[in-house]
């Protein structure tokens, strides 16, 4: 499927401390372009920074990220050109309505006036939002806002995609909706770094999983290759497996 | 840009061609327009900030008036004679205390969407720090001019009369929107320094407690020396006087104005320094 040898996400031995308390460390990750790959890890194992690294938020204390060959550090705003992302916090702003939403962005991204037009309206129509088009952010349902979110964050038509647990707290078929949407996005050449707590989610997006543990990568491959190596019949049991507390990591380590 | 051969996207990427002053002119009307439309859908917070300064002045000249009358102008007798002093004295530096109100509502906002998603977002976007927060700057000081009207109509119909000519009220105008603008700066700043949104709403207390330590209330050669030449050095009492000189229609000390422009023009710096210092300051998310 990659249709570029720049892979999407290039991670190398990136670290990242908060005081005492080293969140990553040494992390190596490369996602290829116009590919899914779902990060994986119990809470706080730095999945969160990862994505705040290569959204430009976040400084590393060392190694390098690079988004479609820009390295984050030393050229943010060209990163800041190819990304969207959608994080934990809702970006919609309850005040404005859906339409006026989307409109902002299409504002601050300088499309032009007929093509800022066009665009959030194929989103609106993509994303079903049509009959909400007048509410405002605040009267939306968790699922809606949700959409908006993500409709927001593709407006600019990026090239790289930060999810950052988007069906978090959806009920079960605003979630299969938005999967929906992020399979038609990758369709489309588009590709995704997807944090996710749930790993059916995983399973049913991602092309390749990375597991985070303890600061590290613990385990990198397919949906299947992890099932198969770890001789399990679902994500749920490699999750396990490779996050148990007491566990010799670097036994459990996967080779690429 | 990328000279990637990305994966195809149906959507146009980040039009990057048009730069420099006409790029941020547009971001700041963008987001001017989301700021105003927000005080549009959620007026009571305008109204909540509107009501304190006519409340204090309320407060100020029939609680205080009566008394403080005698104290500032000298010869007036106290009850109705000295209100009526008082009120011509403490107008000017209500108004200021407007600006001071809507200062720390602004804080409180921009620390909001600071803590909030939506810069959260724009942040890993390449739209510029001064366009995200000065819509918020352009609206809030429209928000002080309208309400700053709506203080001085109060206190017109509680009596008070202004002296100025048409000169006078040109000057008023241009001189307080300059101040609005330095008091929203700071706020702004305040709020995007701010690591709660908490300390966002105390910090902007200062812009409250200054004008009491100034000329705004009573004549700073009635404070104890230590007090008074604080009074006379911090840069309320100089903008305080030179909106009561504009205001009364007297004549303006060139000295005292120089000097309220000058503390603007530096404070307008430094509130514009300290946001675009603290703007890309990584935060917990």
């Amino acid at each position: 499927m990659p249709t570029s040898a720049t892979p999407a996400i290039e991670i190398a031995g990136l670290t990242k401390r908060y005081g005492a308390q080293t969140v990553l460390d040494g992390v190596d990750l490369t996602v290829p372009a116009g590919t899914v790959t779902a990060l994986l890890g119990p809470n706080g194992a730095g999945k969160t920074t990862v994505v705040s690294i290569l959204s430009t938020l976040l400084p590393a204390d060392a190694g390098t990220a690079r988004v479609l060959g820009h390295d984050v550090a030393r050229a943010p705003q060209a990163v800041r050109h190819l990304i969207g992302v959608t994080g934990q916090l809702s970006a919609v702003d309850p005040l404005l309505t859906v339409a006026e939403n989307l409109r902002l962005v299409a504002d601050l991204f300088h499309l032009p006036r007929s093509e800022g037009r066009a665009r959030t309206a194929e989103l609106v129509e993509r994303f079903g939002l049509g009959d909400a088009a007048r509410k405002q952010g605040q009267q939306l349902s968790g699922g809606m806002r949700r959409k908006l979110d993500l409709a927001m964050t593709l407006v600019p038509g990026p090239q790289v995609v930060f999810l950052d647990e988007p069906t978090t707290g959806l009920d079960p078929r605003a979630r299969r909706d938005l999967w929906e949407q992020v399979r038609g996005l990758v369709a489309g050449g588009t590709s995704v770094l997807l944090t996710t707590q749930y790993l059916d989610e995983a399973d049913q997006l991602a092309d390749a999983v990375a597991v985070l543990h303890g600061g590290r990568l613990v385990a990198h491959d397919t949906p299947a290759g992890l099932k198969a190596a770890h001789d399990a019949g679902s994500l749920d049991d490699v999750f396990l497996a490779l996050t148990a507390p007491t566990q010799d990591r670097t036994q459990e380590e996967v080779a690429r | 840009m990328s000279t990637v051969a990305a994966a195809p996207h149906p959507a146009a990427p980040h039009r990057t061609a048009r730069a420099g002053l006409p790029r941020a002119a547009r971001d700041l009307a963008t987001m001017t327009r989301r700021s105003l439309l927000r005080m549009v859908r959620y007026p009571s917070l305008t109204v909540l900030i509107v009501l304190m300064p006519v409340v204090l002045l309320l407060l100020f000249v029939y609680v205080f008036g009566g008394a403080f009358g005698a104290g500032v102008a000298a010869g007036t007798a106290p009850g109705a004679a000295g209100r009526a002093a008082y009120l011509d004295y403490i107008a000017p530096a209500v108004l200021v205390m407007t600006a001071s109100s809507i200062a720390q509502a602004t804080a409180i906002g921009v620390a909001m969407d600071m803590t909030g998603g939506i810069v959260t977002r724009l942040r890993t976007t390449p739209v510029a720090p001064v366009a995200v927060l000065g819509g918020s700057v352009v609206g809030a000081v429209l928000q002080t001019l309208v309400a700053a009207a709506a203080v001085l109509g109060v206190a017109v119909l509680l009596g008070f009369r202004p002296g100025a000519g048409g000169a006078g009220w040109l000057g008023l105008a241009g001189f307080f929107t300059l101040f609005a603008v330095v008091l929203t700066w700071l706020a702004v700043a305040m709020g995007v320094a701010a690591r709660s949104v908490e300390s966002a709403s105390n910090t902007p207390m200062v812009l409250l407690l200054l004008p009491f330590l100034g000329s705004g209330f009573v004549p700073v050669d009635t404070m104890p020396t230590a007090v008074r030449l604080f009074a006379e050095h911090q840069p309320f009492t100089p903008v305080i006087e030179t909106v009561r000189g504009l205001l009364g229609g007297t004549p303006l000390d060139a000295t005292t104005t120089w000097t309220a422009v000058g503390w603007c023009v530096a404070l307008t710096v430094l509130g514009w320094a300290w946001t675009r210092r603290s703007y890309r300051r990584p935060r917990p998310s």
